[in-house]
C-alpha cells in the first residue's frame, strides 16, 4: 500500500494484489463454501438493512435527495427479498443436478455439480474519464466525458448488494467496489458491512479509477460490473488479460411504444412512475423515450400533463417526492441535452431547472429530430422525447436502428401487434402494459443483451451467474467395449456408428453384423 | 476487407428479414447438415486422413458420428427449445404472466480449431443454426484440406445466404476480429482466446471459449489386476487414441503413487503394442503431428537434459512422417515447460506421489483444467476431488465420455475457457433468454404512485415481502 504526500494510504497495484492473495487463501480454506457460511451471511444482510434502514435511508437522501419511499422501497425491501429467497431456495440450488445418460455410454451415470468460481469482484458503477487515458488531449472537455461515462448510481443499495448477495450465494470470496458517485452510501457500506458480514472473505474497496484500475490489474474468478458500455468495454478487456467471464449490466435507450385504443390513464401513470418515479429518470431501465401515432401524440401528452401534476404538483422542483440530479457534470450533461437548437423549442411540458438545488424538473418533449443529441444517447435523466410515427408498426423500425435496449415497453390491447413486438424488437427484457416491474419478479433473467451488456441475474440466475456448473460421469470397469480401442478395423467402425446413434436396436443389429 | 464488409452486411441483412428465425429454415439446415455428412463421409474420411493421419473409426467416433448424432437431436428438440419458457409470478402481479423467451443473436462468427476440424466447427454451427443464428465459419488454417473441403460444400447442403464458410490466416483472422459479431465461439488455445476476448470487447460481443489446460489422470491403489488392464486400455485409449494426444481432453500427465509407477509403466507400453504394433510409426491407427510449429514444439519439450533423462518409453521420431512415437517420462522436474505448458502431442508424463490424496493438492494448486480423469473405487477420494479441485469436467474410472453425453455440459472453467455446449447448452450458447412480462390495464393498483406517503410505503413493503394477509389487514384499516 503506497502513501500520499499527506500520508494517507493509497490503495494501488500493490495492495490490490496483497487484496486479492487474501482473498484467495480464504477461499482455498474452503470457508465460504459451506452451506452454514453463505446463509450466516444471507441472514446478516437482512439484519444489517433492518437494523440500519434509517441511516442508509438518510444516506441516499444525502447523496441523490432519494425520497424515502424509493429508499426503503426499491432498495432496501429489493435486496432483503433475494436474501430472503436465497435463504429459502439455497439448500436446493446447491445440490448436483442428475443428468441422464444413454446407450453410448452404458454404463454410466452422471451429474452436474454447482461449484461457486472463487474470487470474484463486484463493480458497481464507476467512472471513467477519458481524463486518465488521453491525459493532455482531453483535459479541457474531462468534466463533460466524465459526465458521459459515470451511469448508474440510480438503485445504489441494490446494484451493490443484489450481486453481493449472488456471489455470497454461490459460495465466492469478494470484493465489492461500490460506486463513488455516491460517496455517503458508499462509505456507510465500507462501514457497516465487515461490521455485519465475513470481512475476512467479503471485502469492500472504495475508491475511483485508480482503485478501480488497481483491481482491474488482479487476476479474477469473475467480474460482475454494472455501468455503462464505455466503461463495460475496459472491464471485459482487462478480463480478457485473464480470461475471466464477465457480467455486464449496462443500459441503453429503453423505449415505449404506446398504441392507441388503451387505456391512457393507467398507461401514463405507469409510465410516470417508471420515469420518474426511480429516481428521477436515472436508472438502467427507465423508460428513455416514447414513440406513438402522430394521432395518438397530443391525447398522450395531455395525460401526462394532467398525471404528473396530479403526482408532483404544481412545483415539481419543489415536491419531494423526485430525486434530484446526481451531481453537477450529469446536470450540466442534461440541460446541454434540452439546450440543443434542435431541440429546445421541443419542450411541451416542463423544462424548469434549479442549478443551485441540482434540480430538473420532468420535461416532455414532443416531435424532436432522431439525430439530436438526445435522440443518440442514453438521457439518464427526466427528460422525456416523444417521437411520432404515421402507423405504430414503424416504430420497431425506429428502435431496431438504435442498438439493444436493457428493456422495452409497449401499451397495447392489440395481440398481433404485441406478437410482432415480441418478435421483432430485441432487448434484455420487455414488459407489455407496464414499466419496471420485471426487474422484481424472481424467475425473470434480469440482464441486457447486444449493447445493453451480457449475462444475467435475480433469482436463482444469480446463483447461477457465480457458479461453475460442473459435469461429473462416473463409471465402472464393467462394460468395457473393444471396439472403443486401436487397432481400428472397419468392424469396429460399424459398431462404432451404432455405439454413437445410442440405439438399442441399431447396436443390436450392428453386434450381431447384421447392418 | 471490403469483401468481408459486403459479407456482413449481406448476413445482417439476412437476419433482418427474419430468414433464419423460423422453425422450417432451422429444420431445413439441421436435415441439411445430416446429409451433408452422410453423403461425403468418405471424403471427409479421406481429409482427415491427408491433415492429421486420422484412421476412419477415430475420424467416425469423434467427428462424423459427433456432428451427425448433434444434428439429430437438434433436429428432433428444436421446436421444444425454442418455445418459451413461464416463469412463476407472485401473486402481488396478478393478473400478469411472466416468460422466458429465447431469441437468436443475430450474427455469429465461429472460430474452429485443427485437430478436430470437421466437428469443432460443425458442431458449434449446428448449435448457432438451431438457434436462429446467421453465421460466419471459420475453419483452422492448420487443418486446409478439411477447411477447403468445408468452404467448397457446406454452401451446397446449407443455405448460403445465412452462412457462409471463410477460409485463410492469421490476417484473415484479425480482419474478422475487428468486425462486429452477436457472438463469437471459439475453440483453441488461451493465447489466442485472450485475443479474441480482448477484440470482443470493443464491441462488447459475448464469447464462449472453448480453450484447453493440463488435464491429469490421477490413478490410485485401489483396483485389481483386471481392472488395471481396463484402465490401461482407458489411458492409453484417452492420450494417444484421440489424435494422438493433440486433444483439448486428452490426458495430459498422469499421477500416481510411487510404488506403483514402474508396473503401469510396464502395462501402459503393453497396451501401446497391443494398440499400434511394434512399430507405431506403420500403424494407421495413430495420427501424425498436425505441422512442423507442432513438431518442433513437442521435440523443444524433450530438449531440457533433465527432462530427456526422464524418459522411460518411447522417444522415437520421423520428421518427414510427423511422427513422434508414444512416449512416458518418469518425474520430469515440474517446473520444466512440459510440466508448466499444455502437452498436446503424445508425451505423458508420469509423476509419482508418496501419497495418492496429495493428488489433490496437485491439481488444485495449478491452473484449472478442461478435464480430470480419476481412476479409484475410493468414494471418500471421489468426493475429496469433486470439493476441493476444479475443472470443466470429471470423470471416474474412465476417460474422455464426458464428451459424448448430451445431457451434460462441454466447457472450462478458469483458464481453461468459459460457456458450454452439446445437447441443449448448444442452443442455449447461441440464444438471448429475453425476459418478458404481461400484464393488463386492470386492477390498478393506486399506492404504486406518487405523491408518497407513510400508508403507500407500507403498502409496498407488504406487497415487496408478499405477506397477503399484511395486506388485506392494512387495506381494511386493521395494521398500523
Amino acid at each position: 500500500m503506497a502513501t500520499t504526500e499527506e500520508g494517507k494510504t493509497v490503495f494501488d497495484v500493490e495492495a490490490a494484489n496483497v487484496l486479492s492473495k487474501e482473498l484467495r487463501d480464504v477461499f482455498a480454506s474452503g470457508k465460504t463454501r459451506s452451506y452454514e457460511w453463505r446463509i450466516s451471511q444471507l441472514k446478516s444482510i437482512v439484519k444489517m438493512c433492518d437494523e440500519h434502514e434509517e441511516d442508509i435511508a438518510d444516506a441516499l437522501r444525502q447523496d441523490l435527495s432519494k425520497p424515502q419511499l424509493e429508499s426503503i422501497v426499491y432498495e432496501l425491501t429489493m435486496v432483503k427479498n433475494s436474501c430472503t429467497l436465497a435463504i429459502k431456495e439455497l439448500k436446493h440450488w446447491m445440490m448436483p443436478e442428475k443428468a441422464k445418460t444413454s446407450l453410448t455410454t452404458f454404463p454410466s451415470s452422471a451429474e452436474i455439480m454447482s461449484e461457486p468460481l472463487g474470487v470474484v469482484l463486484i463493480i458497481s458503477a464507476w467512472n471513467y474519464p477519458f481524463l486518465y487515458v488521453h491525459r493532455k488531449v482531453l483535459n479541457f472537455i474531462a468534466f463533460i466525458v466524465h459526465a458521459i461515462t459515470t451511469s448508474l448510481i440510480s438503485l445504489f443499495l441494490v446494484l451493490s448488494l443484489d450481486p453481493l448477495v449472488a456471489a455470497i450465494a454461490a459460495g465466492n470470496a469478494m470484493v465489492l467496489k461500490p460506486s463513488e458517485l455516491a460517496p455517503a452510501s458508499s462509505s456507510l457500506l465500507a462501514k457497516l458491512l465487515p461490521k455485519y458480514l465475513d470481512c475476512c472473505s467479503i471485502k469492500v474497496v472504495e475508491g475511483a479509477v485508480s482503485e478501480t484500475c488497481a483491481l482491474l490489474e488482479q487476476k479474477w474468478d469473475k467480474i460482475f460490473y454494472t455501468g455503462n458500455g464505455r466503461v463495460g468495454r475496459i472491464v471485459m478487456a482487462a478480463a480478457a488479460k485473464y480470461l475471466t467471464p464477465v457480467v455486464l449490466e449496462l443500459g441503453g435507450k429503453s423505449p415505449v411504444v404506446v398504441d392507441s385504443d388503451i387505456d391512457i390513464q393507467v398507461a401514463t401513470r405507469r409510465i410516470i412512475v417508471g420515469k420518474w418515479g426511480c429516481n428521477n429518470g436515472q436508472a438502467c431501465i427507465s423508460p428513455d423515450y416514447i414513440i406513438t401515432t402522430k394521432d395518438c401524440a397530443e391525447k398522450l401528452v395531455d395525460s401526462l400533463k394532467k398525471e404528473l401534476e396530479a403526482f408532483y404538483g404544481k412545483n415539481p422542483l419543489e415536491s419531494k417526492d423526485l430525486s434530484r440530479i446526481v451531481n453537477s457534470d450529469h446536470y450540466a450533461r442534461l440541460t446541454n441535452l434540452l439546450d440543443e437548437d434542435k431541440v429546445s423549442g421541443k419542450i411541451v411540458y416542463g423544462g424548469e431547472r434549479n442549478e443551485a438545488n441540482l434540480r430538473i424538473a420532468p420535461t416532455i418533449l414532443l416531435g424532436v429530430p432522431q439525430n439530436s443529441l438526445i435522440m443518440k444517447e442514453e438521457i439518464f435523466g427526466p427528460l422525456l422525447p416523444i417521437l411520432t410515427v404515421s402507423k405504430i408498426e414503424d416504430s420497431f423500425d425506429i428502435i431496431n436502428s438504435g442498438t439493444k435496449p436493457l428493456a422495452a415497453y409497449l401499451f397495447t390491447n392489440n395481440k398481433k401487434l404485441k406478437q410482432q413486438f415480441l418478435m421483432s424488437v430485441s432487448a434484455g427484457g420487455v414488459v407489455i402494459n407496464d414499466t419496471a416491474l420485471h426487474l422484481t419478479v424472481h424467475s425473470l433473467p434480469f440482464g441486457g443483451v447486444g449493447e445493453s451488456g451480457m449475462g444475467s441475474y435475480h433469482g436463482k440466475f444469480s446463483f447461477d451467474a457465480f457458479t461453475h456448473k460442473k459435469a461429473v460421469v462416473y463409471r465402472s470397469f464393467v462394460g468395457d467395449a473393444s471396439v472403443r480401442y486401436p487397432p481400428y478395423t472397419r468392424g469396429k467402425l460399424r459398431l462404432m456408428r451404432a455405439l454413437i446413434t445410442g440405439n438399442v436396436w441399431t447396436i443390436l443389429r450392428a453386434l450381431l453384423g447384421w447392418s | 476487407m471490403e469483401g468481408l464488409e459486403g459479407t456482413l452486411a449481406e448476413l445482417r441483412d439476412t437476419f433482418r428479414s427474419g430468414r433464419t428465425r423460423s422453425v422450417a429454415w432451422r429444420k431445413s439446415q439441421l436435415r441439411g447438415m445430416i446429409e451433408f455428412v452422410q453423403d461425403n463421409e468418405e471424403r471427409i474420411f479421406q481429409a482427415l486422413d491427408q491433415d492429421v493421419g486420422k484412421h476412419p473409426v477415430e475420424a467416425y467416433r469423434d467427428e462424423v458420428g459427433v456432428v451427425a448424432k448433434s444434428a439429430k437431436l437438434s433436429l428432433s428438440c428444436v421446436e421444444k427449445w425454442m418455445a418459451p419458457r413461464k416463469g412463476d409470478l407472485p401473486l402481488v402481479f396478478f393478473p400478469a404472466s411472466a416468460q422466458v423467451m429465447p431469441e437468436p443473436f443475430g450474427v455469429v462468427l465461429i472460430m474452429g480449431s485443427w485437430n478436430f476440424p470437421i466437428s469443432l466447427t460443425l458442431d458449434p454451427l449446428i448449435a448457432a443454426i438451431s438457434a436462429g443464428n446467421a453465421v460466419v465459419l471459420k475453419p483452422s488454417e492448420l487443418s486446409p484440406t478439411c477447411s477447403s473441403f468445408l468452404a467448397e460444400n457446406i454452401p451446397k447442403y446449407l443455405d448460403p445466404k445465412s452462412i457462409k464458410v471463410i477460409e485463410g490466416g492469421i490476417d484473415v483472422c484479425e480482419q474478422l476480429l475487428q468486425q462486429k459479431w452477436d457472438k463469437i465461439f471459439f475453440t483453441g488455445s488461451q493465447r489466442v482466446g485472450r485475443i479474441v476476448m480482448t477484440a470482443a470487447a470493443q464491441h462488447l460481443t459475448p464469447v464462449t471459449l472453448e480453450l484447453g489446460g493440463k488435464s491429469p489422470a490421477i490413478m490410485d491403489s485401489s483396483s485389481n489386476p483386471t481392472n488395471m488392464k481396463v484402465i490401461a486400455k482407458r489411458i492409453v485409449g484417452a492420450k494417444w487414441g484421440s489424435c494422438s494426444g493433440q486433444a483439448c481432453i486428452a490426458i495430459d500427465y498422469l499421477l500416481v503413487e510411487e510404488r506403483f509407477a514402474s508396473d503401469l509403466i510396464d502395462l501402459l507400453a503393453k497396451t501401446i503394442k497391443q494398440f499400434y504394433g511394434e512399430n507405431p510409426r506403420e500403424s494407421k491407427s495413430y495420427c501424425k503431428i498436425v505441422n512442423k510449429n507442432n513438431f518442433k514444439r513437442l521435440l523443444d519439450l524433450l530438449k531440457d537434459p533433465l527432462v530427456e533423462a526422464s524418459v522411460a518409453y518411447g522417444g522415437s521420431v520421423d520428421e518427414e512422417k510427423m511422427y513422434i512415437e508414444p512416449t512416458i517420462l518418469l518425474n520430469p522436474p515440474l517446473d520444466s515447460q512440459i510440466m508448466t505448458e499444455e502437452i498436446f502431442g503424445p508425451l505423458l508424463p508420469i509423476i509419482t506421489l508418496d501419497d495418492i490424496y496429495e493428488s489433490i493438492d496437485f491439481i488444485s494448486s495449478r491452473p484449472k483444467p478442461l478435464a480430470i480423469y480419476a481412476f479409484t473405487r475410493d468414494e471418500k477420494f471421489k468426493k475429496q476431488i469433486l470439493s476441493r479441485t476444479s475443472s470443466g469436467s470429471v470423470t471416474f474410472n474412465d476417460t474422455l465420455l464426458q464428451f459424448l453425453c448430451d445431457s451434460l455440459p462441454f466447457g472450462g472453467v478458469g483458464q481453461s475457457g468459459f460457456g458450454r455446449y452439446h445437447g441443449k447448452y448448444s442452443f442455449d450458447t447461441f440464444s438471448h433468454e429475453k425476459a418478458i412480462l404481461q400484464r393488463g390495464f386492470f386492477p390498478e393498483l393506486e399506492p404504486r404512485y406518487p405523491p408518497w406517503n407513510s400508508f403507500k410505503l407500507h403498502f409496498i413493503k407488504l406487497a415487496y415481502a408478499f405477506n397477503y394477509i399484511g395486506l388485506i389487514l392494512l387495506l381494511l384499516g386493521l395494521k398500523k
